[in-house]
Parts: structure tokens; sequence; C-alpha cells
């Protein structure tokens, strides 16, 4: 189910241990990743990260002010978004 | 497993982050017509009572969506019942009282605006009409969020003169009575042509007799990123071209919406009602509609061609954004509000778009004339030729438009009237000083326009 779906954009600077932090905070919560992506995007290091909520053991917007909190911490810019709101806008 | 694109991703973001992307408003529409009553205080309690009943968990839900897909909701609104229906089965008629049950209900459950404070009056009016409508200045003075629209005229029925001619005072004295806000209470009414039922946008919402007893309507925005789009494009990239870029936009901008209106529905166990595909500007740099025309190659709003620009605009925006939904309604198009629109602001300020060139425009934009600030010492009469005008316009060629214009109390042209958040700021605009009295004056009701010979 799409709506089980997110996608966690990181974007910033690129540094030791970021992967490591995230994982670590959807672990936490029960999040499987499924899929991770790093780019360079205009100068910026982006990196993607497909996980699965579907037995996420807190509310979404724990995890979210969490994954926030973790992204201050690392000093980087991070989105969290159901997948749902990209397969809508980009598929007809 | 699923998939997902990257570059996709990134754009989506942004266009939230960079270009201002947002869900303009989720509109409760609420049916009051089981708030009748001959106690003018029962019927003000019945509608406190359905209110917060059915908006009670409305700011929250939509904060909850804001979250799980990280895109603003700038406005929760609620939209009811033109309330003349409601307070005239009152024994004793009392709309500024129902008025300020709105406004608290409004408070209680969070929403800035509430709108329906309304009358459809196009072919003529009630007892409990003409009450509603006298009480309009003394209301907006006493309330904050409640907002008041009346139609005026359509296709089918001409335009009511009578009303059209009352309307001109109601806006004075509803600017007057707000004097010190620069006339905020003209800012909140709003005079219609061919008025849509389910439009989730202020001051012009209200929630139509032809409507369930309740549903969501969604309206979303984005010129920011249809002025994005196009500055991207080639400078010399056709018109065949430019209208396919605005139409994918108003895709991606729809099917956002559509979303957000879905979940918001579900989430509140209500049916979804229509998303307004409109393109609703800001005060913000960048999310301005007269932008949009800048970046397809006119020095700003108001040179010649914007009125092209605009129909263009207009249409590859409904083009592009039905594919995306499966009920489009409301007033969908693009906005052109000058207090509104850093860009417009910018055009009237230096004198380059004239009140003239504006109605030409609303010939072909979505609505009308929209948050124009006007000298305080225009007259009633010709406040009720500008509306009459613009009635006309939307009349013959069967589109809705509408008037909400500010005659600033004690300020002339060179003046600036500020009214801060969305409803931004303008510099007064001069209108003709010509007479229409003795034209306003007559009364009665233009007939209605034959619908063959179209030319």
């Amino acid at each position: 189910m799409s709506e089980n779906k997110i996608i966690v954009t990181i974007l910033g600077k690129d540094g030791v241990g970021i992967v490591a932090e995230i994982s670590a905070v959807l672990a936490k919560h029960g999040v499987n990743i499924e899929d991770i992506r790093q780019t360079i995007m205009q100068g910026c290091f982006v990196m993607i990260l497909l996980a699965d909520i579907s037995k996420a053991t807190t509310s979404f917007k724990e995890l979210k002010d969490s994954i926030t909190e973790s992204g201050k911490n690392l000093g980087m810019e991070i989105w969290i978004q159901k997948k749902e709101i990209f397969d809508k806008m980009h598929t007809i | 497993m699923s998939f997902f694109n990257e570059n996709s991703i990134i754009e989506t973001i942004n266009m939230i982050k960079v270009h201002n992307l947002d869900i303009r408003t989720v509109t409760l529409a609420l049916s009051l017509r089981d708030c009748c009553g001959e106690n003018v205080r029962e019927v003000g309690d019945k509608i406190y009572n359905k209110i917060t009943k059915y908006a009670k968990n409305l700011y929250t839900y939509a904060s909850e969506i804001e979250d799980e897909y990280s895109i603003p909701i700038i406005n929760k609104r609620i939209s009811i019942t033109p309330i003349s229906l409601i307070g005239e089965s009152c024994k004793d008629y009392d709309y500024v009282y129902l008025a300020k049950v709105l406004d608290e209900a409004a408070k209680e459950v969070n929403v800035n605006f509430i709108g329906g404070f309304s009358a459809l009056v196009e072919k003529g009016c009630t007892r409990g009409d003409i009450a509603l409508i006298e009480s309009i200045p003394e209301a907006l003075k006493q309330t904050q969020r409640v907002c008041s629209s009346i139609n005026l005229a359509s296709s089918k029925a001409g335009i009511n003169m009578d009303a059209v001619k009352k309307m001109g005072g109601i806006i004075k004295q509803a600017a007057n009575l707000t004097a010190d806000a620069d006339g905020i209470g003209a800012a909140k009414l709003v005079c219609f042509c061919n008025v849509p039922g389910d439009n989730p946008f202020m001051a012009g919402a209200f929630h139509g007799y032809g409507e369930p007893e309740c549903a969501l309507n969604v309206g979303v925005s984005g010129p920011g990123v249809v002025r994005a789009a196009v500055e991207n494009l080639p400078k010399d990239a056709d018109f065949g071209e430019l209208a396919n870029k605005i139409k994918q936009i108003a895709f991606k901008i729809t099917s956002t919406g559509e979303l957000v209106g879905r979940r918001m529905a579900q989430k509140m166990g209500i049916p979804f009602g229509i998303i307004d595909l409109s393109l609703a500007p800001t005060p913000a740099v960048g999310d301005s509609v007269a932008g949009i025309f800048q970046a397809m190659g006119l020095e700003h709003a108001g040179a010649h061609g914007t009125t092209a620009a605009l129909a263009m605009l207009n249409d590859a925006v409904k083009k592009g954004g039905i594919m995306a939904s499966s009920y489009v309604g409301g007033l969908s198009g693009a906005f052109i509000p000058v207090s509104e629109d850093a860009g417009m602001i910018e055009a009237a300020k230096q004198g380059v778009l004239t009140f003239d060139k504006l109605e030409a425009m609303t010939c072909v934009c979505s609505v009308g004339l929209d948050m124009i600030a006007i000298p305080g010492s225009t007259s009633e009469s010709t406040i009720s030729g500008i509306i009459a005008d613009e009635m006309a316009i939307g009349m013959i060629n069967k589109k809705t438009t509408a008037v909400r214009i500010i005659p600033v109390p004690n300020k002339e042209v060179g003046d600036y009237a500020v009214y801060g958040g969305l409803l931004g700021e303008a510099p007064i605009m001069p209108v003709n000083k010509l007479s229409s009295e003795t034209f306003v004056n007559r009364g009665g009701r233009i007939p209605a326009p034959i619908h063959s010979l179209n030319n």
C-alpha cells in the first residue's frame, strides 16, 4: 500500500555517519528501509530513502519529530513525506 | 517494494520550498438549513452547535495532513448556507446577532474565515435579503472572521439594478465603519454575477442551495510554481509550448490538491466536494500572477498583451487541472487581486496597471475586480456603476465575475491602504470621475441576455 510508504529526503553537505544516524532513528521506530539512493544535485548532497511504515511502533508525527531532530543534529535539511504525494503528482 | 524517481522528489520539494506551492484552503461546506426557527436566539444556538460539531477536528486534521505530506495548508475555513435564508425564518430579524454567532463559532474551531453571510438576489430581494444586506456594514464591523457575498446578477436572470444601487452604498458604509483599519470591512464583502455554490475561496464562499448536507472543498494555489516553469523556458518558446508547460504544472498542482482534499474528507468522514484549481497569488515575492505575465515576456502587468496572456494562462490552468481531478468546481482559474499580489501592487504603484485594464482582464480571468483600493471620496453611484459594468461582463459572457473594491476612508490617490497577511496592501487607484448617477438611479432589472446570435 502506497500510503504506508514514506520518502525521506536528506539535503546538505556530505559527511560521516548520516546513513547510520538516520537508519538508527528509523529502526528505533520500527520503520523498514527498502531503498537508499545518493546523488549530487545542484552542488548539494541528496540522499533519498524509501521506507515502509506499516509496522511502525509510533505515530507518523512522532517519527517525523524524531527524524527532524536528527537532521538538526547532523546539520542537514530533512523532509519526510508519505510517498503518495509524489505518485499523485508525477503520474497520470 | 515500490519505486521512486529522484528527480520527481526533488522537483516536488522545490515546488513547496522555493516556489511557495501550498494548499490555499480546505473549506468545510456545511448546510445550515436545519437551523431555521422562529426565535433568533434559538437559531443562533443551533447554528453555533452545528458548526462547532462538524468543524471540531477541521484544524487538527488539516495540521496532521500538513505533516504527512509536508505541504502547507494555509487556511482552514468554513462555508455555510446563505444566512439570509436561515435568518428569514425568524419572527424578528437580527442578522448582526447571527453574524456574531458565526464569528464565535469560527473562533471556537480555529478557522480564520467563515463565508456565507450571503444572499442571492439576482432576480429580486425577499424581506430577509433586504434585512441581511442592510445589516452587512454593522455585521462586518462587529466581527473579524465573517465574510459576506451577494449575487446580484446571472446570465439567466439579468442584473438586479436595484440591488446594484444598494450595494454601492453598503460597500461605502462597510468601509466607513472600519475606517480605522483602512476600510477592511469592504475587503470582506464581494458582489457576484453567476456565483458558484461550491467555491472554497473567501470572501465569496458559501454553501449553495443544490449542495449536500456537508462536503470538503479544497482550493489549491501555485502561481510561483507556474512562474518558475515559464521562466525556465527559452524566451523564444512559442505559445503552444508555453501552454503545454502551464498545463503540466497545473496538473501537478491539482493532483496534490485532490490528494489532500480526499484525505481530509476521509479523515472527517464527509464527502469530498470539489477542487478549485485556482492560481491564487500571495503578497510573498515570487508568488505572483503578475510575475507570470513578466515571465511570459511582458514588461509589467498592464502592458498591452496582458489580457491575452491572462486568457491563455486561465485556459491552460483549467485544461491541465481538469485531468487531475474528477470533480473540479468553484472559481477555477487565475485570480487577479491587486493587494494580494506583489507584482500587481508594484504595477499599480508605478501607474502602469490601471483600473480600466483590470476591468478588461476580468473578461478572461477566473473572477473579477478584486481587492482594489479606490479613493474614499468615490461616490456610491460610481461604485454601483463599477459593479454594473462587472456584472454585465459576467452576464453576457456566461462567466463568474465579481467586485471586491475598497473605498478607503480619508485616503486619496497617492496614499496607501495596508491590511496585512494574505490581504496585503495596495496603492489607491484612480477611478473615472464622470457621473453614473442618473443611470444607476433608474432601478429595476437589466433583462437577461439572448443566448444565441453570439457575437
